[in-house]
């Protein structure tokens, strides 16, 4: 039974990893763009001259990419490489190739995107049980109106707003970039200091959003589970009110909020793209960014390709987990 | 009137969104006739002002008096969201029916298509999307384009409503009685959805708007429409929070602050209206 859900749930992310592929390989060629062709003409016209054998150019190029053969043998290729994690060279920095690009992007997005996903989840989550809770604090219903509001702002208008108040009328962090201009990556406490105040903003602008949207869900599953004859129940037998809060409400509340994480990852990345622009922070967004600017069809591809494989592979690992969490779900035909 | 006053004390979030909504409105009819929005087309006026009586919203560097770009940009962003979200529910509402009315393999096949489409960041799919088409967009373009996966969040839950309303008594007595499947659907289960459809439809639009902003802020945006993420592309593009150019985009921020949170509490509102039970909890 463990083994059919695991295999079903394998079989949803390949899938997902082909009908990406796939998308990327046909959207371009379907609208009769032709990649080798722009950039030739492009760079001709950066040069100040018309060159005359431009065509026989782009078909030499077309002929060394293997751009004449049949679409059916460029797909094949095409998923051949991209199985491998090839996604061809970058077109605007030559030598280097997309994957090396995306290799070095990467850790700065999953280290951000990780980071403030958990502590969001688990701030929101607590928060929005303690809400929902008759013996919490009273001052803690203040903090509904404000969670509300900040949860319907885009991260990344919430990352300018704070940017001006922290960043600029006060100068507490700083404004720009994963590090300061002058320093040298490396893993020393000095480096690993300056990463962390450069990542405070952009992680707060994320942090302080996602949370109202977690807390709201909790809040929502909570006064449904504490309605529950379960724990009028365990109430009644006299256990201590920790124990009904935590073992009773929020072990059962928690559930679908796992549930609704799998499903607002995709969300959550698409807004930290546009945090990383606006903060210019090293990662997958502004990588993204630059090869839009850049015309650099490759890179582009090979970014979307990479997230939509992680973020599917992540919903898979939470799939996994999820009958542990739950075990009433292996038995049930997802 | 008076009723209508008395429902907004019980439902404040509706009469906020809706007062949002109603200030935004206001502010682009009455600027639109006041107000030239010619300037909103870069080097027609001076270059970098703050805020000053001649120019209430201050001038970006380009030459646009940003007074005259908000009123000519909010109702251009709202368009994309409208036309977005219109063609999104509207697809998403008749693929729900037809999945969750009929069952069977078309029920198997769409439930699986907005399952996977909604775990893949809908962002970069947009973005293949708009880097594939030639040229660049107009803003009816662009709402076709933030449209595609407009359709994908409303199919999904308006299915499950009608999956759980298809069993209602009614229905079945409607079934028993001889009537059609669309009579069924046009007549006993719409009625009952409308409510429900319409905060689909006002959080299909929000989404939608958010989405056509990212793309904005990304740079393939309609480049010469003056809409309000096409603002925050060029605050962005000349570095305008480094400069100490506040002006700039505050006007922007602040007006799609509104749009969000005005949105927002309709939802809040119109959810109250669809599904009473949330009454009692809150």
């Amino acid at each position: 039974m463990q083994a059919a859900y695991i295999a079903r749930r394998f079989g949803v992310f390949l899938l997902i990893v082909w009908l990406a592929a796939t998308l990327n390989f046909f959207l371009p060629r379907l609208s009769g763009h032709d990649p080798v062709h722009s950039k030739l003409l492009q760079q001709a016209a950066l040069g100040g001259y018309v060159q005359s054998g431009i065509e026989e150019m782009t078909r030499e190029y077309e002929r060394r990419f293997g751009l004449d053969k049949p679409l059916w043998r460029q797909y094949l290729t095409y998923l051949n490489g991209v199985a491998r994690l090839d996604f061809n060279y970058s077109i605007a920095n030559y030598p280097r190739k997309v994957s090396e690009l995306i290799a070095d992007a990467l850790p700065w997005t999953l280290a951000l995107l990780g980071t403030t996903t958990l502590l969001s989840f688990a701030i929101g989550s607590l928060l929005g049980a303690l809400l929902a809770w008759p013996e919490a604090p009273r001052w803690m219903l203040w903090l509904m109106p404000p969670l509300w509001a900040l949860h319907a702002i885009p991260f990344f208008l919430l990352g300018l707003i704070l940017t001006y108040l922290l960043a600029f009328q006060i100068p507490l962090l700083p404004i720009f970039g994963g590090y300061s201009a002058g320093a040298v990556p490396a893993l020393s406490w000095r480096f690993g200091w300056d990463v962390l105040q450069h990542a405070v903003l952009p992680a707060l602008s994320i942090i302080l959003v996602a949370t109202g949207g977690w807390a709201l869900g909790m809040r929502g599953m909570m006064v449904t589970t504490m309605g529950e004859d379960y724990v009028t129940f365990a109430e009644a037998k006299g256990l201590k009110a920790p124990t009904v809060f935590l073992r009773y409400c929020v072990r059962n509340a928690i559930l679908p909020q796992v549930t609704a994480l799998a499903l607002a990852l995709g969300q959550v990345l698409s807004g930290a793209v546009l945090v990383e622009v606006i903060f210019g922070y090293p990662g997958i967004g502004t990588l993204l960014f630059q090869a839009i600017r850049e015309n650099d069809h490759f890179v582009i591809q090979g970014v979307v390709f990479t997230v939509i494989v992680a973020l599917g592979f992540t919903t898979f690992v939470l799939d996994v987990i999820y009958p542990w969490l739950d075990p009433r779900i292996s038995y049930r035909r997802a | 009137m008076r009723a209508v006053f008395r429902y907004f004390r019980r439902n404040p979030s509706l009469a906020l969104g809706i007062a949002l909504l109603a200030a935004l409105a206001l502010f682009v009819v009455i600027g639109g006739i006041l107000v030239d929005t010619e300037d909103a087309r870069p080097l027609s006026v001076p270059t970098l002002r703050a805020p000053s009586w001649a120019y209430p919203f201050g001038t970006d560097r380009q030459g646009r008096d940003l007074l005259a770009v908000m009123i000519a940009g909010t109702p251009l962003t709202l368009r994309i969201g409208f036309i977005a979200g219109f063609l999104g529910v509207g697809l998403g509402t008749v693929l729900a029916f037809i999945a969750a009315y009929y069952r069977g393999v078309l029920d198997t096949v769409i439930r699986g298509i907005a399952d996977i489409g909604l775990t893949v960041p809908g962002l970069l799919v947009l973005i293949i999307i708009a880097v594939s088409i030639k040229g660049t967009l107009t803003v009816n373009q662009m709402a076709i384009v933030v449209a595609s996966l407009a359709w994908l969040y409303p199919t999904r839950t308006i299915r499950a409503q009608v999956l759980s309303l298809r069993e209602r008594g009614y229905v079945e007595v409607a079934r028993l009685s001889g009537m059609s499947g669309p009579a069924i659907i046009f007549l006993e289960l719409m009625p009952n959805l409308l409510p429900y459809l319409a905060a689909t439809l006002v959080n299909a639009v929000s989404a939608a708007i958010l989405a056509s902003i990212g793309l904005e802020v990304l740079g393939l945006g309609p480049i010469d429409a003056p809409t309000l993420g096409m603002t925050l592309y060029w605050v962005n593009f000349n570095a305008a929070m480094i400069n100490g150019w506040w002006w700039w985009w505050t006007a922007p921020t602040v007006i799609i602050l509104m749009v969000f949170l005005g949105l927002f509490f309709l939802t809040v509102g119109l959810d109250e209206i669809a599904n009473p039970r949330l009454r009692r909890s809150a």
